[in-house]
């Protein structure tokens, strides 16, 4: 019974976290809201057994890549863009072309939902937890993609130094 | 009146994060909030891969979910450095005023 209340809680966290990200004015307003989003969303991680997720996402999401998104903020001066319109003039075909996509995935997932298998009931977790378990799939089964993934950090480092530096010429 | 949670329910909160998510990227102006809607969307793939990873007890899904992080990121840096370098020229951040290459 309290799962089922972090659950909502957590829910309720992001959802409302999500909703905010796109309708505040304030771009660092919004940013903040997104890291609501992406608290709530690790909780639901923490409360699903995937520990090391949630430490990935509190240390990478939240300190990492948010703390990028307010550097580039203040770097990129939004006063102005604030006072401007928010919307586009076309945002309810947008709005409405989303929302029905959602609405369309709701019906196809409650007709999927009868056939999805209930899943192996939840068994306690093995002896070795939930981080050494991860790290031996990736580094036995994954290990291609893990190593293709550090090719894939280290040409975004190139790149966003080489997009971000002035032309000196 | 308390259920138990399961994966159906997971997976309903992630296609309402995706849906706000694509919203987001569709009415906005503001190439910032554009990208934040974008990590919005990723976040609500993780739900997905981490409610069957569950499901399936599995954790193939949790590894997936790491993989979508990296990429993330990856988007995210150099997002953020070409916003940069485009704001030196353009001198604004919304996307309807950038419109060189449209006829």
């Amino acid at each position: 019974m309290l799962d089922t209340m972090f659950f909502y809680m957590f829910a309720l966290l992001a959802v409302a976290g999500a909703i905010l990200t796109i309708t505040m004015r304030n771009a660092v307003n919004c940013a903040i809201a997104l890291i609501a989003s992406l608290a709530g969303v690790a909780g639901l991680y923490l409360l699903q057994r995937a520990e090391f997720l949630f430490a990935v996402q509190l240390v990478l999401y939240i300190g990492g890549i948010m703390v990028l998104f307010l550097f580039v903020i203040m770097l990129v001066n939004l006063d102005s863009a604030a006072k401007e319109r928010q919307f586009h003039r076309h945002w309810i075909t947008g709005a409405v072309a989303a929302i029905l996509a959602g609405a369309v995935s709701l019906w196809l997932l409650s007709r999927g939902t009868p056939t999805l298998k209930a899943g192996a009931p939840q068994t306690l977790p093995a002896a070795n937890g939930n981080i050494e378990q991860l790290a031996d799939l990736l580094f036995r089964e994954y290990l291609v993609p893990f190593e293709l993934a550090s090719v894939l950090l280290l040409l975004a480092i190139v790149g966003s130094v080489l997009m971000a530096k002035k032309r000196t010429n | 009146m308390l259920h138990p949670i399961t994966t159906n329910h997971y997976l309903v909160l992630s296609v309402i994060l995706l849906a706000i998510g694509v919203t987001g990227m569709l009415i906005r102006r503001n190439i910032v909030v554009m990208m934040m809607s974008l990590e919005l969307i990723l976040n609500a793939v993780n739900v997905n891969l981490i409610a069957f990873s569950k499901n399936l007890q599995d954790l193939s899904g949790q590894v997936f979910a790491i993989f979508v992080i990296v990429v993330a990121v990856a988007e995210a840096a150099i997002g953020l450095g070409i916003l940069i370098a485009m704001f030196r020229n353009k001198e604004t951040v919304q996307v309807d005023e950038i419109d060189l290459l449209k006829w």
